[in-house]
Protein backbone atom coordinates (compact mmCIF):
# COMPACT_ATOMS: atom_id res chain seq x y z
CA UNK A 1 0.00 0.00 0.00
CA UNK A 2 1.53 2.92 -1.11
CA UNK A 3 1.14 6.26 0.92
CA UNK A 4 3.08 9.52 0.89
CA UNK A 5 5.59 10.71 3.51
CA UNK A 6 4.39 13.83 4.36
CA UNK A 7 7.67 16.33 4.54
CA UNK A 8 10.06 16.20 7.70
CA UNK A 9 12.28 12.70 8.91
CA UNK A 10 11.04 10.97 12.01
CA UNK A 11 14.91 9.24 13.52
CA UNK A 12 16.10 11.06 16.42
CA UNK A 13 18.73 8.43 16.74
CA UNK A 14 20.43 9.15 13.51
CA UNK A 15 23.82 11.41 13.13
CA UNK A 16 23.65 14.34 11.62
CA UNK A 17 25.53 12.63 8.40
CA UNK A 18 23.32 9.87 8.26
CA UNK A 19 20.47 11.85 8.59
CA UNK A 20 21.65 13.95 5.27
CA UNK A 21 22.29 11.08 3.45
CA UNK A 22 19.42 9.56 3.75
CA UNK A 23 17.70 12.41 3.33
CA UNK A 24 19.61 12.95 0.21
CA UNK A 25 18.75 9.34 -0.87
CA UNK A 26 15.29 9.99 -0.61
CA UNK A 27 12.43 10.31 -3.25
CA UNK A 28 10.94 13.78 -3.15
CA UNK A 29 7.79 15.12 -5.13
CA UNK A 30 6.95 18.54 -5.21
CA UNK A 31 3.16 18.66 -5.75
CA UNK A 32 0.08 20.61 -5.64
CA UNK A 33 -3.27 18.45 -4.77
CA UNK A 34 -5.17 19.56 -7.91
CA UNK A 35 -2.90 19.17 -10.41
CA UNK A 36 -3.27 16.22 -13.19
CA UNK A 37 0.47 16.94 -13.93
CA UNK A 38 1.59 15.80 -10.47
CA UNK A 39 -0.56 12.83 -10.28
CA UNK A 40 0.87 11.31 -13.87
CA UNK A 41 4.19 11.45 -11.90
CA UNK A 42 2.36 10.18 -8.55
CA UNK A 43 1.11 7.13 -10.49
CA UNK A 44 4.33 6.38 -11.76
CA UNK A 45 5.89 6.22 -8.73
CA UNK A 46 3.23 3.35 -7.95
CA UNK A 47 3.81 1.62 -10.62
CA UNK A 48 6.93 1.40 -10.15
CA UNK A 49 6.64 0.73 -6.04
CA UNK A 50 8.77 3.50 -4.85
CA UNK A 51 8.41 5.45 -1.94
CA UNK A 52 8.47 9.13 -2.04
CA UNK A 53 7.64 12.37 0.20
CA UNK A 54 5.43 14.28 -0.55
CA UNK A 55 5.48 18.25 -0.17
CA UNK A 56 2.72 19.93 -0.89
CA UNK A 57 3.25 24.06 -2.51
CA UNK A 58 1.15 26.88 -2.01
CA UNK A 59 1.28 27.98 -5.71
CA UNK A 60 0.34 31.60 -4.96
CA UNK A 61 3.45 31.59 -2.20
CA UNK A 62 5.89 29.02 -3.74
CA UNK A 63 8.21 27.71 -1.09
CA UNK A 64 12.33 28.78 -1.61
CA UNK A 65 12.91 25.44 -1.91
CA UNK A 66 10.96 24.99 -5.32
CA UNK A 67 11.93 27.88 -6.94
CA UNK A 68 15.76 26.61 -6.25
CA UNK A 69 14.91 23.13 -7.94
CA UNK A 70 12.42 24.53 -10.71
CA UNK A 71 13.92 27.99 -11.52
CA UNK A 72 13.38 28.24 -15.26
CA UNK A 73 9.44 27.00 -14.64
CA UNK A 74 8.78 27.81 -10.57
CA UNK A 75 5.99 24.62 -11.26
CA UNK A 76 5.39 21.71 -10.03
CA UNK A 77 5.52 18.54 -10.69
CA UNK A 78 9.47 18.56 -9.48
CA UNK A 79 10.66 15.25 -8.90
CA UNK A 80 14.43 15.42 -6.43
CA UNK A 81 16.80 12.12 -6.84
CA UNK A 82 19.66 12.11 -4.88
CA UNK A 83 19.26 15.38 -4.16
CA UNK A 84 18.75 16.57 -8.02
CA UNK A 85 15.77 17.60 -9.19
CA UNK A 86 13.73 16.87 -12.54
CA UNK A 87 11.09 18.78 -14.16
CA UNK A 88 8.10 18.25 -16.57
CA UNK A 89 5.63 15.66 -16.39
CA UNK A 90 6.65 14.12 -19.16
CA UNK A 91 10.35 14.54 -18.49
CA UNK A 92 10.19 12.91 -15.13
CA UNK A 93 7.66 9.88 -16.10
CA UNK A 94 10.29 8.86 -18.85
CA UNK A 95 13.13 9.22 -16.19
CA UNK A 96 11.26 7.31 -13.91
CA UNK A 97 11.19 4.36 -16.21
CA UNK A 98 14.39 4.89 -16.96
CA UNK A 99 16.37 5.31 -13.00
CA UNK A 100 13.90 2.02 -11.64
CA UNK A 101 14.37 -0.21 -15.21
CA UNK A 102 14.11 -3.12 -12.88
CA UNK A 103 11.86 -2.18 -10.75
CA UNK A 104 7.45 -3.04 -11.17
CA UNK A 105 6.05 -2.74 -14.90
CA UNK A 106 7.93 -1.08 -17.82
CA UNK A 107 5.99 2.45 -18.76
CA UNK A 108 7.59 2.70 -21.91
CA UNK A 109 7.86 0.10 -24.04
CA UNK A 110 10.95 -1.75 -25.06
CA UNK A 111 11.02 -1.47 -29.11
CA UNK A 112 12.07 1.58 -30.73
CA UNK A 113 8.79 1.71 -32.90
CA UNK A 114 6.70 1.05 -30.40
CA UNK A 115 8.44 3.78 -27.93
CA UNK A 116 8.28 5.89 -30.80
CA UNK A 117 4.73 5.94 -31.34
CA UNK A 118 3.96 6.26 -27.30
CA UNK A 119 5.73 9.63 -27.71
CA UNK A 120 3.70 10.63 -30.56
CA UNK A 121 0.39 10.30 -28.65
CA UNK A 122 1.45 12.02 -25.39
CA UNK A 123 2.34 14.83 -27.91
CA UNK A 124 -0.91 14.74 -29.36
CA UNK A 125 -2.86 15.03 -26.31
CA UNK A 126 -0.13 17.86 -24.79
CA UNK A 127 -0.14 20.05 -28.53
CA UNK A 128 -3.78 18.80 -30.11
CA UNK A 129 -6.02 17.29 -27.59
CA UNK A 130 -5.68 19.67 -24.73
CA UNK A 131 -5.82 23.05 -26.38
CA UNK A 132 -9.89 22.03 -27.54
CA UNK A 133 -10.56 20.90 -24.72
CA UNK A 134 -9.57 23.90 -22.00
CA UNK A 135 -10.64 26.08 -25.01
CA UNK A 136 -14.18 24.31 -24.86
CA UNK A 137 -14.18 24.70 -20.98
CA UNK A 138 -13.37 27.99 -20.77
CA UNK A 139 -15.54 29.95 -23.19
CA UNK A 140 -18.86 30.39 -24.20
CA UNK A 141 -21.12 30.80 -27.08
CA UNK A 142 -19.54 30.55 -30.58
CA UNK A 143 -16.50 30.63 -29.46
CA UNK A 144 -17.29 27.11 -26.99
CA UNK A 145 -18.96 25.75 -30.06
CA UNK A 146 -16.05 25.74 -31.63
CA UNK A 147 -13.60 24.29 -29.66
CA UNK A 148 -16.48 21.44 -28.81
CA UNK A 149 -15.77 20.67 -32.67
CA UNK A 150 -12.55 20.15 -32.89
CA UNK A 151 -12.12 18.38 -29.48
CA UNK A 152 -14.71 15.76 -30.78
CA UNK A 153 -12.68 15.48 -34.28
CA UNK A 154 -9.72 15.06 -31.90
CA UNK A 155 -11.11 12.66 -29.52
CA UNK A 156 -12.24 10.30 -32.77
CA UNK A 157 -8.48 10.09 -33.39
CA UNK A 158 -8.15 9.05 -30.58
CA UNK A 159 -10.87 6.68 -30.22
CA UNK A 160 -9.64 4.75 -33.31
CA UNK A 161 -6.31 4.67 -31.96
CA UNK A 162 -7.22 2.97 -29.10
CA UNK A 163 -9.68 0.53 -30.96
CA UNK A 164 -11.37 -1.46 -28.26
CA UNK A 165 -7.47 -2.05 -26.46
CA UNK A 166 -8.46 -2.17 -22.40
CA UNK A 167 -5.62 0.69 -22.36
CA UNK A 168 -3.49 2.21 -24.82
CA UNK A 169 -0.61 0.50 -23.81
CA UNK A 170 -2.36 -2.74 -24.14
CA UNK A 171 -3.42 -5.36 -21.05
CA UNK A 172 -1.46 -2.66 -18.91
CA UNK A 173 -1.42 0.73 -18.57
CA UNK A 174 1.89 3.00 -20.28
CA UNK A 175 3.16 5.96 -20.94
CA UNK A 176 0.16 7.17 -22.94
CA UNK A 177 -2.23 6.16 -20.28
CA UNK A 178 -0.64 7.86 -17.68
CA UNK A 179 -0.11 11.15 -20.17
CA UNK A 180 -3.70 11.18 -20.52
CA UNK A 181 -5.22 9.67 -17.38
CA UNK A 182 -6.42 12.38 -15.85
CA UNK A 183 -8.79 13.34 -19.04
CA UNK A 184 -10.77 10.00 -17.29
CA UNK A 185 -12.03 12.12 -14.39
CA UNK A 186 -11.19 15.97 -15.41
CA UNK A 187 -13.75 15.58 -18.45
CA UNK A 188 -17.01 14.44 -16.83
CA UNK A 189 -16.12 16.88 -14.03
CA UNK A 190 -16.22 19.34 -17.55
CA UNK A 191 -19.17 17.97 -18.55
CA UNK A 192 -21.12 18.28 -15.65
CA UNK A 193 -20.30 22.43 -15.28
CA UNK A 194 -20.49 22.62 -18.59
CA UNK A 195 -23.93 20.75 -19.15
CA UNK A 196 -22.91 19.16 -22.50
CA UNK A 197 -21.43 15.55 -22.74
CA UNK A 198 -18.41 15.73 -24.36
CA UNK A 199 -17.48 11.61 -24.23
CA UNK A 200 -20.50 9.95 -25.77
CA UNK A 201 -21.12 6.84 -25.71
CA UNK A 202 -22.65 6.36 -29.40
CA UNK A 203 -19.28 8.16 -30.68
CA UNK A 204 -16.38 7.31 -28.84
CA UNK A 205 -17.10 3.74 -26.75
CA UNK A 206 -13.68 2.81 -26.31
CA UNK A 207 -12.74 6.00 -24.75
CA UNK A 208 -15.40 5.91 -22.58
CA UNK A 209 -14.21 2.25 -21.44
CA UNK A 210 -10.93 3.26 -21.02
CA UNK A 211 -12.32 6.06 -18.93
CA UNK A 212 -13.61 3.64 -17.10
CA UNK A 213 -10.48 0.74 -16.54
CA UNK A 214 -8.08 3.51 -15.73
CA UNK A 215 -9.84 4.95 -13.08
CA UNK A 216 -10.92 1.38 -11.67
CA UNK A 217 -6.96 -0.01 -12.37
CA UNK A 218 -5.92 -0.35 -8.53
CA UNK A 219 -2.66 2.16 -9.26
CA UNK A 220 -5.25 4.83 -10.17
CA UNK A 221 -8.40 4.09 -7.57
CA UNK A 222 -5.78 4.48 -4.51
CA UNK A 223 -5.11 7.68 -5.54
CA UNK A 224 -7.25 10.32 -6.82
CA UNK A 225 -7.54 13.92 -6.29
CA UNK A 226 -10.44 15.10 -3.82
CA UNK A 227 -13.27 15.58 -6.45
CA UNK A 228 -15.61 17.98 -4.74
CA UNK A 229 -12.85 19.67 -4.18
CA UNK A 230 -11.75 19.71 -7.68
CA UNK A 231 -14.93 20.72 -9.14
CA UNK A 232 -15.23 23.65 -7.05
CA UNK A 233 -12.39 24.91 -8.69
CA UNK A 234 -13.11 23.90 -11.95
CA UNK A 235 -15.87 25.94 -11.58
CA UNK A 236 -14.36 28.87 -10.43
CA UNK A 237 -11.56 29.04 -13.06
CA UNK A 238 -14.82 28.80 -15.70
CA UNK A 239 -16.54 31.18 -14.07
CA UNK A 240 -12.56 33.82 -13.71
CA UNK A 241 -12.38 32.76 -17.66
CA UNK A 242 -16.29 34.03 -18.83
CA UNK A 243 -15.62 37.12 -16.77
CA UNK A 244 -12.33 38.00 -18.00
CA UNK A 245 -13.45 38.22 -21.87
CA UNK A 246 -16.63 40.13 -21.20
CA UNK B 1 24.52 -0.67 -41.95
CA UNK B 2 20.93 0.60 -43.30
CA UNK B 3 20.90 0.90 -47.07
CA UNK B 4 19.18 3.79 -48.60
CA UNK B 5 16.10 2.28 -49.40
CA UNK B 6 15.51 1.19 -45.52
CA UNK B 7 14.99 4.89 -44.74
CA UNK B 8 12.87 7.46 -46.19
CA UNK B 9 12.68 11.54 -44.83
CA UNK B 10 9.63 13.47 -46.10
CA UNK B 11 10.33 17.02 -45.86
CA UNK B 12 10.29 20.32 -46.82
CA UNK B 13 14.13 22.07 -47.34
CA UNK B 14 13.11 25.41 -45.30
CA UNK B 15 11.18 23.37 -42.26
CA UNK B 16 13.41 23.75 -39.10
CA UNK B 17 11.48 20.64 -37.89
CA UNK B 18 12.98 18.71 -40.79
CA UNK B 19 16.41 19.75 -40.34
CA UNK B 20 16.32 18.43 -36.98
CA UNK B 21 15.87 14.72 -38.76
CA UNK B 22 18.42 15.26 -41.47
CA UNK B 23 20.96 16.74 -38.69
CA UNK B 24 20.47 13.53 -36.89
CA UNK B 25 20.13 11.05 -39.94
CA UNK B 26 23.70 12.72 -40.94
CA UNK B 27 25.52 12.69 -37.27
CA UNK B 28 25.12 9.05 -37.05
CA UNK B 29 26.02 8.91 -40.96
CA UNK B 30 22.69 7.01 -42.29
CA UNK B 31 21.84 7.02 -45.55
CA UNK B 32 18.43 7.68 -46.64
CA UNK B 33 15.98 8.49 -49.58
CA UNK B 34 15.02 12.63 -49.05
CA UNK B 35 11.68 13.13 -50.67
CA UNK B 36 11.07 17.04 -51.35
CA UNK B 37 7.02 17.34 -50.05
CA UNK B 38 5.08 20.19 -52.18
CA UNK B 39 3.23 21.65 -49.14
CA UNK B 40 0.31 23.05 -50.97
CA UNK B 41 -0.11 19.78 -52.76
CA UNK B 42 0.66 16.82 -50.57
CA UNK B 43 1.79 13.66 -51.93
CA UNK B 44 -0.24 10.53 -51.22
CA UNK B 45 2.74 8.94 -49.31
CA UNK B 46 2.48 11.89 -46.82
CA UNK B 47 -0.96 11.74 -46.38
CA UNK B 48 -0.78 8.32 -45.75
CA UNK B 49 2.06 8.02 -43.35
CA UNK B 50 1.25 10.75 -41.23
CA UNK B 51 -2.71 11.51 -41.46
CA UNK B 52 -2.90 12.65 -38.01
CA UNK B 53 -1.07 15.91 -38.63
CA UNK B 54 0.07 15.78 -42.58
CA UNK B 55 3.05 17.40 -41.63
CA UNK B 56 6.53 17.42 -42.38
CA UNK B 57 9.24 15.79 -40.94
CA UNK B 58 8.18 12.06 -40.90
CA UNK B 59 10.82 9.42 -41.32
CA UNK B 60 9.64 6.27 -42.88
CA UNK B 61 12.02 2.57 -41.68
CA UNK B 62 10.84 -0.36 -43.45
CA UNK B 63 7.67 0.95 -44.46
CA UNK B 64 6.87 2.33 -41.04
CA UNK B 65 6.06 6.26 -40.20
CA UNK B 66 7.48 7.84 -37.40
CA UNK B 67 6.06 11.80 -36.87
CA UNK B 68 6.87 14.48 -35.15
CA UNK B 69 10.75 15.97 -35.00
CA UNK B 70 11.27 15.54 -31.11
CA UNK B 71 10.23 11.96 -31.64
CA UNK B 72 12.03 11.18 -35.26
CA UNK B 73 15.33 12.06 -33.83
CA UNK B 74 14.82 10.05 -30.06
CA UNK B 75 13.55 7.03 -32.57
CA UNK B 76 16.55 7.36 -35.16
CA UNK B 77 18.79 7.75 -31.82
CA UNK B 78 17.34 4.17 -30.34
CA UNK B 79 16.63 2.07 -33.38
CA UNK B 80 20.14 2.82 -34.62
CA UNK B 81 22.02 2.62 -31.34
CA UNK B 82 25.01 0.70 -32.48
CA UNK B 83 25.57 3.34 -35.25
CA UNK B 84 27.83 6.64 -34.86
CA UNK B 85 27.33 9.02 -31.80
CA UNK B 86 24.61 8.67 -29.18
CA UNK B 87 22.78 11.63 -29.31
CA UNK B 88 21.21 10.61 -25.88
CA UNK B 89 23.72 10.06 -22.63
CA UNK B 90 23.25 6.75 -20.75
CA UNK B 91 22.47 8.16 -17.24
CA UNK B 92 19.00 8.54 -16.93
CA UNK B 93 19.27 12.14 -14.86
CA UNK B 94 21.65 13.42 -17.98
CA UNK B 95 18.90 11.96 -20.65
CA UNK B 96 16.08 13.84 -18.10
CA UNK B 97 18.10 16.74 -18.29
CA UNK B 98 18.16 16.82 -22.42
CA UNK B 99 14.92 15.59 -22.79
CA UNK B 100 14.16 18.97 -20.37
CA UNK B 101 16.00 21.58 -22.59
CA UNK B 102 14.24 20.27 -25.98
CA UNK B 103 10.97 20.43 -24.47
CA UNK B 104 12.36 23.91 -23.20
CA UNK B 105 13.18 24.83 -27.14
CA UNK B 106 9.44 23.88 -28.27
CA UNK B 107 7.73 25.18 -26.01
CA UNK B 108 9.45 28.57 -24.62
CA UNK B 109 12.15 29.49 -27.11
CA UNK B 110 10.27 28.79 -30.80
CA UNK B 111 6.78 30.37 -29.44
CA UNK B 112 9.07 33.61 -28.25
CA UNK B 113 10.47 33.93 -31.65
CA UNK B 114 7.30 33.51 -33.31
CA UNK B 115 5.86 35.90 -31.03
CA UNK B 116 8.68 38.52 -31.78
CA UNK B 117 8.61 37.93 -36.32
CA UNK B 118 4.49 37.23 -36.19
CA UNK B 119 2.98 38.73 -33.87
CA UNK B 120 -0.25 40.18 -34.61
CA UNK B 121 0.28 43.81 -32.27
CA UNK B 122 3.05 46.09 -31.64
CA UNK B 123 2.46 45.13 -28.00
CA UNK B 124 2.62 41.16 -28.71
CA UNK B 125 6.30 41.42 -30.95
CA UNK B 126 7.45 43.38 -28.19
CA UNK B 127 6.11 40.81 -25.10
CA UNK B 128 7.26 38.23 -27.72
CA UNK B 129 10.85 40.08 -27.51
CA UNK B 130 11.49 40.16 -23.70
CA UNK B 131 10.30 36.35 -23.50
CA UNK B 132 12.76 35.70 -26.45
CA UNK B 133 15.35 37.43 -23.94
CA UNK B 134 14.40 35.04 -20.71
CA UNK B 135 14.26 32.27 -22.86
CA UNK B 136 17.83 32.75 -24.64
CA UNK B 137 19.65 33.49 -21.12
CA UNK B 138 18.21 30.64 -19.91
CA UNK B 139 19.49 28.38 -22.33
CA UNK B 140 23.08 30.40 -22.47
CA UNK B 141 22.92 28.40 -18.79
CA UNK B 142 21.41 25.32 -20.05
CA UNK B 143 24.54 25.12 -22.26
CA UNK B 144 26.90 25.83 -19.53
CA UNK B 145 25.42 23.41 -17.71
CA UNK B 146 25.34 20.62 -19.94
CA UNK B 147 28.52 20.86 -21.77
CA UNK B 148 30.61 21.35 -18.19
CA UNK B 149 33.17 22.88 -20.56
CA UNK B 150 32.67 20.91 -23.31
CA UNK B 151 31.94 22.13 -27.28
CA UNK B 152 28.73 21.41 -27.07
CA UNK B 153 25.06 20.72 -24.92
CA UNK B 154 26.19 16.63 -25.82
CA UNK B 155 29.82 17.32 -24.32
CA UNK B 156 32.62 16.23 -26.88
CA UNK B 157 30.13 15.20 -29.35
CA UNK B 158 26.88 16.67 -30.62
CA UNK B 159 23.99 15.21 -28.38
CA UNK B 160 19.88 15.14 -28.41
CA UNK B 161 19.67 19.13 -27.49
CA UNK B 162 22.41 20.15 -29.85
CA UNK B 163 20.17 18.68 -32.63
CA UNK B 164 17.19 20.07 -31.59
CA UNK B 165 18.44 23.52 -31.30
CA UNK B 166 20.64 22.87 -34.06
CA UNK B 167 17.36 22.67 -36.09
CA UNK B 168 16.77 26.21 -35.89
CA UNK B 169 20.41 27.47 -37.47
CA UNK B 170 19.17 28.11 -41.02
CA UNK B 171 16.66 30.22 -39.40
CA UNK B 172 18.87 32.17 -36.51
CA UNK B 173 20.91 32.88 -39.20
CA UNK B 174 18.41 34.62 -41.47
CA UNK B 175 17.25 36.24 -38.49
CA UNK B 176 20.27 38.66 -38.68
CA UNK B 177 19.31 39.86 -42.46
CA UNK B 178 15.70 39.66 -42.14
CA UNK B 179 14.89 41.58 -38.63
CA UNK B 180 18.56 43.01 -37.64
CA UNK B 181 18.61 40.57 -34.74
CA UNK B 182 21.56 38.22 -33.56
CA UNK B 183 19.01 35.66 -31.33
CA UNK B 184 22.73 34.42 -29.89
CA UNK B 185 24.13 37.37 -29.57
CA UNK B 186 28.31 37.47 -28.69
CA UNK B 187 27.49 40.26 -26.19
CA UNK B 188 24.81 39.09 -24.03
CA UNK B 189 24.79 35.21 -24.79
CA UNK B 190 28.90 34.15 -25.64
CA UNK B 191 28.03 30.35 -25.19
CA UNK B 192 25.52 29.94 -27.66
CA UNK B 193 27.02 32.56 -30.18
CA UNK B 194 30.12 30.08 -29.89
CA UNK B 195 27.83 27.29 -30.24
CA UNK B 196 26.11 28.69 -33.26
CA UNK B 197 29.78 28.97 -34.77
CA UNK B 198 31.13 25.58 -33.77
CA UNK B 199 27.84 23.17 -34.56
CA UNK B 200 26.87 24.73 -37.62
CA UNK B 201 30.87 24.19 -39.02
CA UNK B 202 30.76 20.49 -38.05
CA UNK B 203 31.29 18.45 -41.32
CA UNK B 204 28.22 16.57 -40.49
CA UNK B 205 26.11 20.10 -40.53
CA UNK B 206 27.23 22.71 -42.80
CA UNK B 207 26.20 21.26 -45.87
CA UNK B 208 22.74 20.25 -44.20
CA UNK B 209 21.64 23.36 -43.21
CA UNK B 210 19.63 25.68 -46.04
CA UNK B 211 21.17 28.37 -47.59
CA UNK B 212 20.52 31.33 -45.88
CA UNK B 213 20.04 33.78 -48.98
CA UNK B 214 17.04 31.12 -50.30
CA UNK B 215 15.72 31.36 -46.53
CA UNK B 216 15.44 34.96 -46.51
CA UNK B 217 14.05 35.05 -50.21
CA UNK B 218 11.31 32.60 -48.93
CA UNK B 219 10.56 35.13 -46.04
CA UNK B 220 10.37 38.01 -47.65
CA UNK B 221 8.15 36.13 -50.40
CA UNK B 222 5.99 35.77 -46.82
CA UNK B 223 6.05 38.89 -45.75
CA UNK B 224 4.99 40.57 -49.11
CA UNK B 225 2.15 38.24 -49.17
CA UNK B 226 0.73 38.84 -46.07
CA UNK B 227 1.23 42.25 -46.43
CA UNK B 228 -0.76 42.08 -49.60
CA UNK B 229 -3.10 40.07 -47.95
CA UNK B 230 -3.70 42.89 -45.15
CA UNK B 231 -4.23 45.49 -47.46
CA UNK B 232 -6.34 43.88 -49.84
CA UNK B 233 -8.66 43.36 -46.51
CA UNK B 234 -8.64 46.35 -45.07
CA UNK B 235 -9.64 47.98 -48.34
Amino acid sequence: MMKRNLTTHHSATLSAMERQEEDEDRVKLFGFWSSPYVYKVEWALRIKGIQYDYIEENLENKSDQLLEYNPVHKKVPVLIYQGKPIAESEVILEFIDEAWKHHGDRILPEDPYDRAMARFWVRFGKDTLSPPIWKWFTTQGQEQEAAYAAAVEQLQILEKELDGKRFFAGEKMGLVDLSLGPFSYIIPIYEEITGVKLIKEEKLPSLLAWMDNFLNSSIVREHLPPMDKLKLRCQAIREAFLKNTN
Amino acid sequence: MAGAEDLKLLGMWASPFVLRAKLALSLKGLNYEYVEEDLKNKSELLLKSNPVHNKVPVLIHNGKPVCESTVIVQYIDEAFAGTGLSLLPSDPYERALARFWAAYIDDKLLPSWTKTSRGSTEEERAEGKEQSAVAVENLEGALRECSKGKPFFGGDNPGYVDVILGGLLGWVRASEELYGINPFDPAKTPLLAAWAERFGALEAVDPVIPEVNKLVEVAKMMQAKLAAEAAGASN
